[in-house]
């Protein structure tokens, strides 16, 4: 499990690669808290991208809902890019789009 | 002959992805499609998980077994999958399979795991006795040609879309 983060702009790009599990996402969470903690000033959105995840199960939406709780502090929107069909469909099934959409 | 396989690990958070990676490997004999290999995936981490973090109050002898067997049809075949905890157990099964029921909302979790379970399986189904465990039984078809309602299902939502 790794996390980047890449400035664009205004749009802050947190992309999340490998196996995030119930395991790995105390790690995950403080990795990616840590990024965006640097970078939230002058940020306009988040964006998540899941690109690079090979497995990912019911952790990744309370990943996601802790990650957007936070940046709702700062009045920063936050989304998903580049599902594949199984975190697509686990996401769905949340409901999740509806506060974190998928771009 | 129905082939078996039967694993004992520890409740430990490290081999969560040991055993979902086993019972996809297990299940390979059946050629799954990459989907159905990445649902079981998903669907015996979930179960796996929750014995790790919700079946044992104490730190000795934390155990999970997972028991799976393969049928093998002239068209596809069928995967049996249960997994077995010696922990607290469940008060109420039907609460605690109901989406987003969770007893421990603090560790940012979902209460979407045995609803992972039921969707991405063809069946599903928990047993639990206090004090004494709990055992979550799945089963999923694999490689069949879809039933004739699947069919009628897939087309009305073709012309929904």
């Amino acid at each position: 499990m790794r996390i980047c983060a890449e400035k664009r702009g205004e749009t802050l790009y947190i992309s999340v690669s490998g196996e995030l599990d119930e395991h790995n996402a105390a790690r995950a969470r403080m990795e990616a808290d840590k990024l965006a903690e640097n970078c939230v000033g002058k940020t306009v959105r988040a964006v998540f991208d899941l690109g690079s995840i090979s497995f990912m199960d019911s952790t990744g939406i309370g990943f996601l809902i802790g990650r957007y709780k936070r940046f709702a502090r700062f009045g920063i929107p936050m989304y998903v890019t580049n599902l594949n069909t199984t975190t697509d469909k686990i996401l769905q099934m949340s409901g999740i789009y509806t506060i974190i959409p998928k771009i | 002959m129905k082939n078996y396989i039967k694993l004992e690990l520890a409740a430990l958070g490290e081999n969560e992805g040991f055993a979902r990676n086993a019972v996809a490997a297990f299940a390979l004999s059946l050629n799954p499609s990459l989907n159905e290999l990445s649902d079981i995936k998903t669907a015996v981490s979930e179960a796996v998980t929750n014995c790790i973090v919700h079946a044992y109050s104490h730190e000795k002898g934390k155990k999970i077994v997972i028991e799976c067997e393969v049928e093998r049809f002239d068209e596809g075949g069928e995967l049996h999958i249960r997994i077995t905890d010696f922990g607290v157990g469940i008060e109420d099964v039907e609460r605690a399979t109901m989406p987003f029921f969770t007893t421990l909302p603090e560790g940012e979790r979902s209460g979407m795991g045995f609803t992972i379970m039921q969707t991405f399986m063809d069946d599903f189904c928990v047993e639990s006795k206090m004090g004494e465990g709990t055992t979550v039984r799945m089963r999923k078809r694999i490689g069949c040609l879809p039933t004739q309602e699947e069919l009628k299902a897939c087309e009305k939502e073709r012309v929904n879309a």
